[in-house]
């Protein structure tokens, strides 16, 4: 099989030669330039672009770097202060729309939003907490939704189905309402596997498996042995 | 009648936050004294709706000294709602919780007692404050302080090892524990290195307990003269009456050594408990309701649980029991004993964790057991500090409708106040005129307790004093500040 053509890309001035119509982000990553992300993860097409944490400005205008695939002289702007800022604050935002605890949730330590946070070293938020309040939905047969803590990505309203093909979670509301709900009927057949598969999709804490968790030891949780930072 | 009311706030070298107020009449003379506990921590309200799995990680931010005894109580409780009890646990997670136990106890007793208490009582209590800390500790006795710091290092240690983390670890989970240890960590603490190997660690608390049984003697009056309280104590004890750390029945005995409560499952302590709540603290005070509320209050913590045991089942510590027996008596009430037998019960967790470290079900894997699934589950250990009840409800659909905590320092609440009150009675006229001796006599009395006010951590920090001095219309009519 051929390798796929090459094309070049100009990134904070700098040139590099990646392969054409591929993820940008993946295409970022093969050069060393890790872009902070939330909503995509490794291996996804079609990312709905939900957090835009994985901002990027693509000649001269901001875009969610996991919507687009490489072109053809790509001028992207990355390592910037503005930026930087800007991705550090969306993750800030997150935490003060959220009730977010890290000490007692079961994803900490394997927990995306806690790991770009780190790696984006943030310490606070600068903006005043909202003490939302968020009903947890304990109605499901396998699985508790943790609402703190949904970042409303739409990972599991868009890829998680049970085992038949039927979509088990979906949103409801609008705006500042929108909440995350799960179909009973199609959860009820959910597999302990399968709950849990949907509890690994979720980049926070908000999809749990019911009696699971704390099983994994310090120092062995997704994000301490493979901690994220950005490659300056 | 005019009163007057002096205000000590905060209290120094005692964890948290507490206010005393001393109320005067309008002859000047002491009326009452009472300490406040003040800060609301609401931590039975904000458990209430979360899983019950998430109990023994979230309740242990109670606390930054001993959150292991919080985490370990909330997973007995927790175990039971999982349908797991010490019996049906497995053995290595059994031995592994203890292990954690007593590495606890340990720091927290080496830190209680080199880093808050032996500065009062070694530099002396009316020193000066700017070096009445292990750090003046450390100029007077370099040797003594290292070992202390050390000692407390080596029982972190121990819980970094178990639980993951030296504080706020994780490990303890419903029906067992996640991790077992390795060899290698095992020789670590048998071999020793940057901390003392298990072998120091013992001859040094035999040393530490020499130093002070020298000190007690040179000034065994002044010790034994400064506060006598007699109370009830209250503990778990073993299976034959001996000491008994983390896991056994209830035995309560009265000043004279009376048992007035004795091998009762841990499980019905309400048909026995009964808190009473004053306007005055946030804190509640239980008492035991056979006895009243004038009579049913307990000590619990070190000096209660030498005073409720038979004896000790490790060979070092029996001895020092013995000796303290021989110089105290059977059931001795002065309230700076506490520390005393807080070095006993060093050597005894030192001499356990030996015992451990040479078992090998600590390093095997079979770590969890599963039960039928209870609404209920209630969890008592012997904290540093002295017993700690943990208590929850959950409704089938997981979530915890209910937490009841009775901590060590809420066990020992009246008994504080009383020792407040009569050692404030005692200096009340010598001291008077002059602040400081007179706060520094009442932060002693209170820290022979090791009060646990709140989970705030500073350990050698002087925090300023102020005292008020208010009349009975609440006007502050004089302040002395440190
Ligand atoms: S529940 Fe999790 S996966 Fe679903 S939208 Fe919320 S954060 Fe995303
Ligand atoms: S990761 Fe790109 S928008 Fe979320």
């Amino acid at each position: 099989m051929s390798s796929p053509k090459k094309i070049p890309i100009t990134v904070d001035g700098k040139k590099y030669d990646v392969p054409k119509n591929i993820n940008l982000v993946e295409a970022l990553s093969s050069q060393g330039i890790r872009v902070p992300t939330l909503c995509w993860y490794k291996g996804m097409d079609d990312c709905l672009g939900t957090c835009r944490v994985c901002t990027v400005n693509v000649n001269g205008r901001p875009s969610a770097a996991c919507t687009l695939n490489t072109t053809e002289e790509m001028k992207i702007e990355f390592d910037t202060s503005e930026l930087n800022d800007l991705r550090k604050s969306i993750i800030e935002l997150l935490f003060v729309e959220g009730n977010h605890y890290c000490p007692s949730c079961e994803k900490s330590g394997d927990c995306l939003l806690q790991a770009e946070a780190q790696a984006l070293e943030m310490t606070h938020s600068r903006f005043p907490y909202e003490f939302n309040h968020y009903e947890i939905d304990y109605s499901g047969e396998m699985i508790i939704l943790e609402r703190n803590r949904c970042v409303h990505c739409k990972r599991c309203t868009e890829l998680f189905t049970n085992d038949d093909g039927e979509k088990v979670f979906s949103f409801i509301g609008k705006g500042k309402d929108t909440q995350v709900v799960i179909n009973k009927e199609t959860e009820k057949s959910l597999s302990k596997h399968k709950a849990q598969e949907a509890m690994d999709l979720c980049p926070v804490g908000a999809i749990l498996v019911k009696g699971e968790g704390f099983k994994t030891p310090y120092g062995e949780r997704k994000f301490e042995k493979e901690p994220l930072w950005i490659k300056k | 009648m005019t009163k007057k009311k002096i205000i000590i706030d905060p209290v120094s070298r005692v964890e948290g936050h507490g206010r005393v107020t001393i109320h005067l009449n309008d002859k000047d003379e002491l009326d009452d004294a009472k300490l406040h506990i003040v800060e609301f921590r609401g931590f039975e309200k904000f458990v209430q709706g979360r899983p019950y799995w998430e109990a023994p990680v979230l309740v242990q931010r109670l606390c930054g000294i001993c959150p292991v005894s919080h985490h370990l109580c909330a997973a007995k409780a927790i175990d039971q709602v999982v349908g797991v009890n010490d019996e049906t646990i497995t053995p290595s997670a059994a031995k592994l919780r203890r292990l954690m136990h007593y590495g606890q106890v340990l720091q927290s007793h080496a830190l209680h007692y080199f880093y808050l208490a032996a500065p009062d009582l070694l530099l002396g209590m009316n020193s000066e404050v700017e070096t009445r800390n292990i750090i003046g500790l450390a100029q007077m006795n370099q040797d003594l302080a290292k070992k202390g710091i050390l000692l407390r290092k080596f029982g972190q240690e121990i819980i970094r090892a178990t639980a993951g983390k030296k504080i706020h670890g994780i490990s303890a989970v419903p029906g067992g524990v996640h991790k077992s240890l390795s060899t290698d960590e095992i020789d670590s603490f048998k071999r020793g290195g940057d901390i003392p190997s298990i072998n120091e660690v013992i001859s040094w608390c035999t040393e530490v307990l020499d130093h002070y049984k020298t000190y007690h003697r040179k000034n065994q009056s002044e010790i034994l003269s400064f506060d006598q309280l007699e109370s009830n104590y209250l503990s778990l004890i073993g299976k034959n009456g001996e000491l008994e750390l983390y896991h056994g029945n209830l035995r309560c005995i009265s000043a004279t050594g009376k048992k007035v409560l004795d091998d009762m499952n841990y499980l019905k302590y309400l048909d026995v408990y009964q808190e009473d709540v004053k306007e005055w603290s946030y804190m509640k005070f239980p008492f035991l309701k056979h006895l009243g509320r004038e009579n049913g209050w307990v000590r619990v913590g070190p000096l209660a649980r030498l005073n409720t045991c038979e004896y000790i089942d490790s060979p070092l510590a029996q001895k020092e029991l013995e000796d303290f027996r021989s110089h105290n008596g059977r059931f001795p009430h002065g309230t700076l004993l506490y520390h005393w037998a807080r070095l006993i019960e060093i050597l005894h967790c030192a001499e356990k964790i030996q015992l451990l470290l040479d078992d090998p079900d600590v390093t095997k894997d079979d770590l969890m057991a599963k039960g039928n699934r209870e609404s209920e589950g209630i969890g008592f250990l012997e904290a540093p500090r002295g017993t700690l009840i943990h208590h929850y409800k959950v409704a089938p659909d997981d979530q915890i409708t209910k937490c009841n905590l009775i901590v060590s320092t809420t066990h020992n609440n009246i008994a504080m106040n009383k020792s407040v009150t009569q050692r404030a009675h005692h200096i009340w006229s010598k001291h008077k005129e002059r602040g400081e001796e007179f706060l520094n006599e009442i932060e002693v009395a209170i820290r022979a307790y090791d009060p646990c006010l709140s989970c705030a951590t500073h350990a050698i920090g002087q925090m300023p004093l102020k005292i008020e001095i208010r009349n009975n219309e609440n006007d502050l009519i004089r302040t002395i500040e440190r």
